[in-house]
């Protein structure tokens, strides 16, 4: 009964390139000083990923994590480990300042897929994704056509999008959109 | 007549024929054809009627300024009117229609217009607004919004999709034409990221059409490498069918690409909308030639002599047998050289100068043409098309005319103006420049960038540089300023030689003859699409415009949907004449983006249909659907606005809900309710200074209602409190406003508390929460089983974490309906399967869900305030006898000096009353109480209004809330509310609680 239910159920598209939702995904919001020396251990010895620069993501195993704001990361990991993570940062943290909360549930996770991939977030995102511009261990938070959403590369010809739970279906509505056959730009490809 | 000549045509390929029709009329055409090189080699010379007047009108010119050829295309759900033919591929199944007339395009009731057009002059449209005023509502109005309008507006919805682009360069082309590709090249070769769009389906512009050579060989062969070498560069993007429409701010372009318009139905988005952000454009955007100002030159047959030349030499069209070419300069002997090149017989060329003898005319001479200098054109003949030419001496009046000459064809030239509009699209400015009678752009004041420097760079053409021989070394001048703004290092950069023959100096000739009456003058068209002569930019002179952007108003002069292209220039240069200024003092009208008509469904790109805005659906949305829901916008989300059973009306629906609610039990889908995290050491005291009451000494396990006002004081937000531990605190907020207050918290801490501790996070989608409310709304917790929810253990405005019927939950005891009522809070992927279970325990003590419209009533009914409904950003706490929710003990919070100001403290003001009808009905929303006398603008005078009102189903009676003046001090009191129409509803003052007074049912 408690099992974790995403937004859309999997739903899947394929265009040009294939729109899938990734399904339950555990992510933790974490809020401290990144200048703390305890913060920066806890998120070392509670995580086992490094802390990311600005606008980065750091990917360990199946493990993420990923500049926000200049106090705020997100650790995105399986939703079977969350729980226990969460408890060894909140344990860690005691005593600091700091702001460790589930947030899987708010959010909405897609992958993009395919030779294709850039140029389907290249027409909902004001984001230069040339190659060049864009690659892989970069955090992009930006918007897709009228709302919020992150992007960052997930695999060679793979970009993972996070938007709000609420605008799940129309998020899905904007990729099936931009991949649909015959929409292919040819700019990157 | 106009043919198709049987051989040449660069751009087409005889052996793909295409079908198409014009007014129903079949037509062939090539692959490669514009609409209008089909038509005109269909001899279809006439192709619409203008605006004012209805003037029959042919093709004027070849590409994106052409004024009249304008056509309804395609038909149903692919309708787009005002389609330029000049600038439409021809394909298979194209239909067209052509526009502004009635019943036929050969017999148009509405040139009648024009026999009295000497009624009808420059400013009708204002004067008719003058006197007498009766005119204008009955005769002027009515009749001239008939006539409005030349393309018919689509009715169906647009079969085709749209699409943007999001692009990124350090340098952007825009135009691809020989200055465009040497710029690209330059930067190219540079390193730099280089985007090069090309509004046509081909590269190199008019280059080969006018014979440049460059480096010893036709245009056509550079051209070719140079778009092969550009291909092969990696960091470089070449388009072709994109027009740059607008250059903003910042190096911002937009750009339209026309993806599907010659390919329609094919599965491709028709256009794509690109957004670019350039370092730094190179707008290379050409040159437009400008028309001759004399009598009869707008008869069909009557073109640009470029554009006489782009048919014959791109489409092998033939304009005519015989075709007399009038300028003032050069460059328009060309086409009277193609011409004679193509078998075409060209009468003479009339050239206003007096004398000529240049290279090019010499060249004509040679090839037989008689050249008539000193010369104009008196008038044309023909009506519908041109049948001959009268001549007369340029320096006379036109009085006397010297000599006929029949022909079928004029192709005219009154000099070039460059295309300056992306240049000053954000301000970059113009000079004129005397010697070649144009405005070009100012190189010493170019649009700025914010860093202070140029960011726009025009060249070839576009930047003045007219003649072949000066366009390649001035776009390799300007890709390397380009590539110097930003730091980067062109290389040596090859500028190839291109040449042409040299060209004589042109004579300024804005009328012709220069000394023509008005007779001449009121046949002058200076705008063809909106019936501008010079006698209406003269009159307006003589009526006192003196600015040019005043007399373009008044006159509409470049108005229409070329937007002046052609006639600006002429007509600014008439006004300085008519004023004796000289042209640069008068200056030219603004050039706005954009560039030549963006459709609005590109503008839209996929913001349509189901993605046309976001719509937040809570994790039940689907259950709702299922249910009956009738919805409610509700911001972006949509809230179930009642649950209506088979045949069961709206009212009804709302009706049995609050009842259901009030005897049994309900369930409300509250999952929209904001909800944020705020922890910290400092959590509580900056909760203190957000709220008007006391957060900090509020209890773990405990809630509290708080209210949130402004600093001005007026009241934003409410919603309840929960203590979660000893530095965590969860603020409820209301469902419109927890994007806005989470973002408020944060500027507080960012800007102004930054060195206090707290952190907040906005987990409103985290949650699903929903609310079971009512008499069993216990019972209904219990048989889920796993908490005691009993009075003794979960006392009202407590909450508590738990397992409820296995769901992980946090329960609040709050009510917002004076029921007892518990919100269950779950993780979102939850609530659809807990909404489920509470639904089917519910089945035994009656439950059913219930929507927003009983939540309103309930509350009402309670007399509880809505944020947005008794709040309207002027209304205090105070206002709403909420002065028991604020805090005489805090030193501050925000708001508080707000509402220490003495008219926000008026014991004046309007305070929340309840209100009751006399007869029991329902007082009509938004209602005024009429107070005696009347304001200075002689209205009557108010003392309260109406902010909620309902019938009451649990009271059998309408009952309302509202703010009137000195409210509670006169309770019982009957006043007046007006109603439209005359008649008075009368409302007695009473308590807003109306519904269990002592707060008895919550609290069980």
């Amino acid at each position: 009964m408690s099992e974790p239910v995403s937004a859309l159920g999997g739903a899947a598209y394929q265009g040009f390139c294939k729109v899938q939702e990734a399904g339950p995904v555990g992510m933790l919001t974490l809020r401290g000083n990144f200048a703390s020396q305890v913060f920066v251990n806890a998120v070392k010895t509670s995580v086992g990923v490094a802390m990311p620069k600005v606008r980065a993501i750091v990917t360990e195993g199946d493990r993420s994590l990923a500049w926000m704001s200049p106090d705020e990361v997100l650790l995105i990991l399986p939703h079977a480990e969350l729980a226990a993570v969460r408890t060894r940062l909140t344990e860690a943290l005691a005593g600091e300042h700091a702001l460790v909360v589930d947030v899987s549930d708010a959010r909405a996770v897609l992958t993009v897929s395919g030779a294709g991939a850039r140029e389907v977030l290249a027409k909902l995102c004001p984001v230069d994704l040339a190659p060049d511009a864009f690659g892989p261990g970069e955090m992009r938070r930006t918007r897709a056509a009228q709302v919020a959403a992150a992007i960052w590369m997930s695999g060679e010809e793979e970009f993972t999008l996070i938007a709000f739970r609420s605008v799940a279906g129309y998020v899905m509505g904007l990729l099936t959109a931009a991949a649909a056959p015959g929409g292919e730009v040819g700019v990157f490809a | 007549m106009s043919t198709r000549l049987s051989s040449g045509g660069r751009l087409i390929d005889r052996t793909k024929a295409l079908e198409f029709t014009f007014n129903g009329k079949r037509l062939r055409g090539f692959s490669g054809d514009t609409l209008a090189s089909a038509l005109l080699g269909a001899d279809q010379m006439l192709l619409g009627r203008s605006f004012k007047y209805h003037r029959p009108r042919g093709l004027v010119a070849a590409g994106v300024e052409e004024p009249n050829a304008l056509v309804n295309l395609g038909q149903g759900s692919r309708l787009e009117p005002n389609q330029r033919t000049t600038t439409t591929e021809v394909f298979d199944g194209l239909s067209a229609t052509s526009q502004n007339h009635w019943p036929s395009l050969e017999f148009d009731i509405g040139a009648l217009n024009g026999l009295v057009a000497r009624f009808l002059p420059a400013g009708f449209y204002y004067k008719t607004f003058i006197h007498p005023r009766a005119a204008w509502k009955h005769l002027f109005e009515p009749l001239i919004r008939q006539s409005a309008g030349l393309g018919r507006a689509p009715v169906e919805r647009d079969a085709d999709r749209y699409e943007y682009f999001y692009a990124f360069c350090d340098v952007l082309v825009i135009g691809g034409g020989i200055a465009g590709l040497q710029a690209a090249l330059v930067a190219g070769a540079a390193g730099a990221r280089v985007l090069v769009l090309e509004q046509t389906a081909h590269w190199g512009g008019r280059a080969p059409v006018d014979g440049v050579q460059i480096d010893g060989r036709p245009a056509d062969d550079w051209i070719r490498n140079a778009v092969e070498a550009l291909e092969r560069m990696e960091n470089v993007t070449v388009r072709t069918r994109v027009t740059g429409a607008g250059v903003y701010d910042h190096g911002y372009v937009l750009a339209d690409e026309k993806v599907a318009d010659h390919t329609p139905g094919d599965g491709r988005p028709k256009h794509r909308l690109w957004r670019i952000r350039a370092g730094r454009i190179v707008t290379a955007t050409g040159a437009i030639e400008r028309p001759l100002a004399f009598a009869g030159n707008d008869v069909p047959g009557v073109m640009l002599a470029s554009a006489v030349r782009d048919y014959v030499v791109n489409w092998a069209i033939s304009p005519g047998d015989r075709t007399v070419v009038v300028t003032n300069n050069d460059d328009a002997y060309r086409t009277a050289i193609a011409l004679k090149q193509a078998g075409l017989a060209v009468p003479a060329v009339i050239d206003a100068r007096p004398e000529a003898r240049g290279a090019l005319p010499e060249a004509a001479r040679a090839a037989g043409i008689t050249v008539l200098t000193g010369t104009a054109v008196a008038g044309v003949k023909g009506r519908g098309r041109v049948s001959g030419v009268q001549l007369c001496p340029q320096a006379g009046e036109g009085g006397a005319v010297t000599q006929e000459i029949a022909c079928e064809a004029v192709a005219m030239s009154g000099g070039w103006s460059p295309v300056v509009h992306l240049w000053s699209h954000c301000g970059g400015k113009l000079v004129w420049d005397e010697g070649a009678a144009m405005f070009r752009p100012d190189p010493a004041r170019p649009p700025l960038g914010a860093d202070g420097t140029g960011f726009v760079f025009a060249a070839g053409s576009a930047n003045g540089a007219l003649l072949a021989d000066q366009v390649m070394g001035d776009a390799t001048a300007a890709a390397e300023a380009a590539l110097t703004a930003m730091g980067k290092q062109a290389g040596a950069p090859a500028t190839p030689e291109s040449h042409a023959e040299a060209e004589a100096p042109l004579l300024p000739v804005w009328i012709m003859p220069q000394g023509a009456g008005p007779d001449l003058r009121m046949k002058m068209w200076l705008d063809y699409q909106n019936d501008v002569k010079v006698s209406d930019v003269q009159l307006a002179a003589r009526e006192g415009y003196e600015s040019v952007e005043h007399t373009k108003r008044y006159t509409t002069l470049g108005m229409a949907t070329d937007q002046g292209k052609l006639s600006n220039i002429n007509g600014l240069a008439t006004l300085s004449n008519a004023l004796n200024l000289p042209i640069p003092e008068v200056g030219t009208t603004t050039f706005r983006p954009p560039y030549t008509p963006v459709t609005i469904g590109a503008l839209a790109g996929e913001a349509r249909g189901e993605i046309f805005q976001p719509l937040r659906r809570t994790p039940m949305h689907d259950w709702h659907a299922a249910h009956g829901v009738e919805w409610e916008p509700v911001g972006h989300w949509r809230r179930p606005f009642c649950y209506r059973q088979p045949g069961e009306a709206t009212s009804a629906a709302v009706n049995r809900e609050v009842l259901n609610t009030r005897e049994k039990v309900g369930l409300l889908d509250a999952s929209t309710l904001g909800k944020i995290l705020v922890k910290g050491p400092d959590a509580g005291r900056f909760l203190d200074m957000l709220y008007t009451n006391m957060m900090s000494n509020l209890k773990p396990g405990r809630c509290r209602y708080g209210l949130m006002c402004s600093e001005n004081g007026f009241l934003m937000d409410d919603g309840v409190v929960a203590r979660i531990d000893e530095d965590s605190w969860l603020c409820h907020t209301t469902s419109g406003g927890a994007d806005r207050i989470h973002a408020w918290m944060e500027d507080w801490l960012q800007c102004e508390w930054w060195d206090w501790k707290v952190y907040t996070a906005n987990l409103t989608e985290q949650f699903a929460q929903i609310a079971v409310v009512g008499p069993k709304a216990r019972a209904v917790l219990e048989k889920l089983g796993g908490m005691d929810v009993s009075a003794e253990n979960f006392k009202f405005m407590e909450w508590q974490d738990g397992h409820l019927g296995g769901f992980a939950v946090r329960i609040f005891r709050i009510s917002f309906s004076g029921e007892l009522s518990y919100e269950i809070a779950v993780p979102a992927g939850q609530g659809r399967a807990l909404w489920g279970a509470l639904h089917d325990a519910g089945q035994e003590f009656g439950i059913a869900p219930y929507g927003t419209e009983a939540l309103h009533i309930m509350r009402a009914e309670k007399g509880f305030v809505m944020i947005g409904d008794e709040t309207d950003g002027t209304v205090t706490p105070q206002d709403l006898n909420l002065d028991w929710a604020i805090s005489k003990k805090k030193e501050d919070f925000l708001g508080k000096r707000g509402q220490q100001r003495s008219y926000l403290s008026s014991p004046d003001r309007w305070k929340l009353v309840g209100l009751e009808t006399l007869d029991g009905t329902v007082l009509p929303d938004g209602s005024y109480a009429a107070a005696e006398g009347v304001n200075a603008n002689g209205q009557r005078n108010t003392q309260g209004r109406v902010t909620s009102t309902y019938w009451s189903p649990t009271l059998r009676k309408g009952i309302a809330m509202g703010l009137v003046r000195r409210g509670p001090e006169r309770m019982g009191e009957v006043i007046d509310f007006p109603q439209p129409g005359g008649a008075v509803i009368k409302a007695r003052i009473v308590d807003p609680v109306f519904y269990d007074k002592q707060g008895e049912k919550q609290n069980v």
